[in-house]
């Protein structure tokens, strides 16, 4: 029995159980008892100083709305907050802005911008289509390059993405391309000096600010993971967070480390207050899984209906985390190991292929881990535990 | 320079950001199709309303119920303004009819009830989907549309804002294969129409000798005689179903109920002491015409689907004669065969319709008088 099987019938027993005798997630509509009764909170207060902000820009661009500056300024904006809050529909509004260059040749910035916005949407293709249109009117926006490099390596185009890194060299500071550089050796079998050149660089910059310190101090501990330095990684993973910044991929990445680990007592301590975020949410399950604390049912339920609006929705956007929760959540192989295909065909990041890796095993199916071991051997990603993983399922196809 | 604005970007879009997000903007629209009006019920997020037509009253961030319900007005309006339902090219015009709250995965949202009514039994609905899309591109319209047999989901973006649902095909098939079932259980369980036309059947391997029932030679005049018979009830019950089903003629069930079993005893008794011989297709078609009334009842009864009758009609009809066929087919052999035993000339033919006179008779005035008196009367007359 492999450790993942084991997990299997120990607690997704549990937490299939808990969703079918659970109280129905759809309930019937009523009608409030009491005028008082707070239906919902707005995640932006009117008054504070954002909600005048963005009143500010709206009423700008309501009585000028082919006001270029202020469409952008809104949808930058917006974009910004879907990023901070995890929320699709600042996204829509951004994209409500730039609604009157939605014809032929739109000018740069809105390029730049609706490039980011389809990227968010995972319409890569577009995305990179508007980065090419926006690099042949300014070549010089560093922008441009680092979210090509950035769209490139989650579809894992690691020649793509280093040539648009390069890019950075001549346009924008040594940290910008180091870091993009590294972001690409990490995946690439140079983890060893992605980690010695990215942590040099943040060594001898000065003044560098406390958002782009943390996504550099993660990605510090992510490359000290492949490399098989746990020890090291945490340091790093703590430093990052004694920054201050609410920052969902350093609490993601943590979150897999803490639960790799087996310490989930520190998970729903790490986590306990961020059940908005799905990603988040899923490691949060995860952890209280573990330690059979009494908020599972709930947010075993919450999830399953989150994944089901989107499936409902039509949209594609939660595969890997749906299929990490189908998996050691709810024990579904065979629709973890669907979820993990459809995944790696949009996505072809580390952590995607090691769902794909992780389900093709529970569901005896090596054959299914085929492109994701391809990947493996061609990229020269060294992660030792995407090693265990591919050594298993060589092991399970004799 | 922007560094700093730059990497702070750069992780995002490397973790795929969507992953980490809350669920996008969505409504849910439930549609219910019956006869011309249409029934509904629409879930739209506070957040997505307070955005479009400003629910936070007192600007505290919070959205109170006293604060929806002081905007359910303009929520209507607002609402109901952008999605227009046609029936066909007719516009069928909406009204809210109710509101309420409901908490979906991601937050309270308000429920509005409305009706719509169009000028006539929806055939194919045509469906403009226009919320929110000038402020938020990413919403969907998420659409549960109900009719008789099938319930039907779609998703209403910016790219598919209209669409259009034809009363499907298979729907159709199925309503109509589900008339013609009921058509033969009708048979089966009506004995009157049964006991009817066994009466009719009965001597039609036989020939009226001297007082007394002879055989037939051959089957050839036999079947004739049997498919004259079932052909003239089948034309005349057709008739008479058509013309009170499509409301060109109606008549009270009480006399038409009465008028069958009438027909059953005539029928009957003609073989005891024949007054028609030669023509009982004649008897078969006159009768026939009052047990149409009576098929007409039940496929009332059964629930007529608007823009369907005819279907519905034909589907009936097509079942009635189906299970008279089997009737006739399982009937005629066997009588041939019998035909020249006593057993089916004294006890079957003589006795069966002086029993199916008697019953058929306290039918009658059961019927007539609207009281029961016989435990074969406990077999409700559906028709």
């Amino acid at each position: 029995m492999t450790p993942i099987r084991r997990l299997l019938s120990r607690r997704a027993v549990a937490a299939a159980g808990a969703l079918l005798f659970g109280p129905a997630a759809a309930a019937v509509p009523y009608i409030p008892k009491d005028d008082a009764v707070v239906l919902e909170r707005l995640p932006i207060k009117p008054g504070d100083s954002i909600g005048r902000e963005l009143r500010e820009l709206r009423a700008r661009l309501a009585s000028q709305p082919d006001d270029l500056d202020a469409a952008v300024s809104l949808g930058r904006r917006y974009f910004r907050l879907a990023m901070a809050e995890g929320d699709p529909r600042f996204v829509g509004y951004a994209e409500a802005a730039l609604r009157p260059w939605s014809g032929k040749d739109p000018p740069h910035d809105v390029l730049v911008l609706r490039a980011l916005l389809r990227q968010y949407r995972h319409d890569f293709a577009g995305a990179l289509d508007d980065l090419a249109a926006a690099a042949a009117s300014d070549a010089t926006d560093p922008e441009v390059w680092l979210w090509r490099a950035a769209i490139l390596l989650v579809q894992a185009d690691y020649a793509g993405a280093a040539s648009a890194c390069e890019r950075l060299r001549e346009t924008s500071q040594t940290l910008d391309w180091i870091g993009c550089k590294a972001s690409v050796d990490g995946v690439t079998g140079k983890a060893k000096s992605a980690y010695a050149q990215l942590s040099e660089s943040l060594a001898r910059t000065r003044g560098v600010r406390a958002g782009p310190k943390v996504w550099m101090l993660t990605r510090l501990a992510e490359f000290s993971l492949v490399l098989g330095e746990p020890d090291r990684a945490e340091r790093h993973f703590k430093e990052a967070l004694a920054l201050g910044v609410n920052d969902q991929f350093l609490l993601a990445t943590y979150a897999d480390f803490l639960l790799e680990r087996g310490r989930p007592a520190d998970v729903v301590a790490l986590l306990g207050g961020w059940t908005n975020a799905d990603a988040l949410l899923l490691r949060l399950t995860l952890a209280e899984q573990a330690t059979r604390a009494p908020a599972l049912d709930g947010h075993v339920r919450t999830l399953k209906a989150r994944f089901d609006a989107a499936a409902l929705r039509g949209d594609k956007l939660h595969q890997q985390e749906e299929a990490r929760f189908y998996l050691h959540v709810l024990g579904d192989r065979t629709r973890a190991l669907a979820l993990a295909r459809e995944n790696w065909a949009l996505q072809r990041e580390p952590r995607d292929a090691r769902i794909l890796l992780e389900a093709a095993l529970a569901a005896n199916d090596p054959a299914a881990a085929q492109p994701a071991l391809e990947w493996l051997a061609r990229s020269g990603y060294e992660d030792p535990r995407l090693r265990r993983l591919a050594a298993q399922l060589e092991a399970a196809r004799r | 320079m922007r560094l700093a604005a730059l990497l702070a970007a750069l992780p995002v879009a490397l973790l795929a950001a969507p992953a980490l997000a809350h669920k996008p903007s969505d409504s849910y629209l439930a549609l219910r199709i019956d006869g011309p009006r249409i029934e509904g019920q629409w879930d739209i997020a506070l957040r997505d309303l307070d955005f479009a037509v400003g629910l936070d009253a007192n600007a505290d961030g919070e959205i109170t119920w006293g604060e929806l319900r002081a905007h359910h007005a303009d929520v209507a309006a607002y609402a109901l303004s952008r999605l227009t339902l046609r029936s066909g090219t007719a516009p069928c015009a909406a009204r809210a009819i109710g509101h309420l709250v409901d908490h979906h995965s991601d937050g309270a949202y308000a429920v509005l009830r409305f009706v719509a009514e169009c000028p006539e039994a929806v055939s194919d609905l045509e469906i403009d989907y226009a919320l929110l899309f000038d402020v938020d591109p990413q919403h969907r319209g998420l659409l549960r549309l109900a009719d008789q047999a099938a319930t039907r989901t779609a998703i209403f973006s910016p790219e598919r804002s209209r669409q259009r649902f034809e009363r499907a095909e298979a729907s159709r098939l199925r309503q109509f294969l589900d008339f013609a079932n009921e058509g033969i259980w009708h048979i089966w369980i009506g004995f009157d129409h049964v006991l009817f036309l066994l009466s009719l059947l009965l001597p039609a391997v036989l020939v009226r000798k001297d007082g007394r029932w002879e055989a037939v030679d051959a089957f050839g005049p036999a079947f004739w005689d049997v498919f004259k018979i079932v052909t003239a009830f089948t034309v005349a019950h057709s008739i008479t179903l058509s013309l009170a089903t499509l409301g060109v003629v109606s008549l009270p069930s009480r006399l038409v109920e009465s008028a069958i079993a009438a027909s059953v005893v005539a029928a009957a008794l003609n073989n005891l002491r024949p007054v028609v011989r030669g023509r009982r297709w004649v008897v078969a078609f006159l009768f026939g015409l009052v047990h149409g009334f009576g098929f007409a009842g039940v496929l009332m009864g059964l629930g007529l689907p608007q823009g369907a009758l005819v279907l519905a009609l034909v589907g009936f009809n097509l079942g009635v004669e189906i299970g008279q066929l089997a009737l006739v087919a399982a009937f005629l052999p066997s009588a041939f065969l019998f035909r020249e035993t006593t057993f089916y000339r004294r006890v079957l033919v003589v006795g069966g319709s002086a029993a199916i006179v008697v019953i058929a008779a306290l039918w009658m005035v059961e019927r007539s008088l609207d009281v029961k008196l016989v435990a074969a009367a406990a077999v409700p007359y559906t028709g």
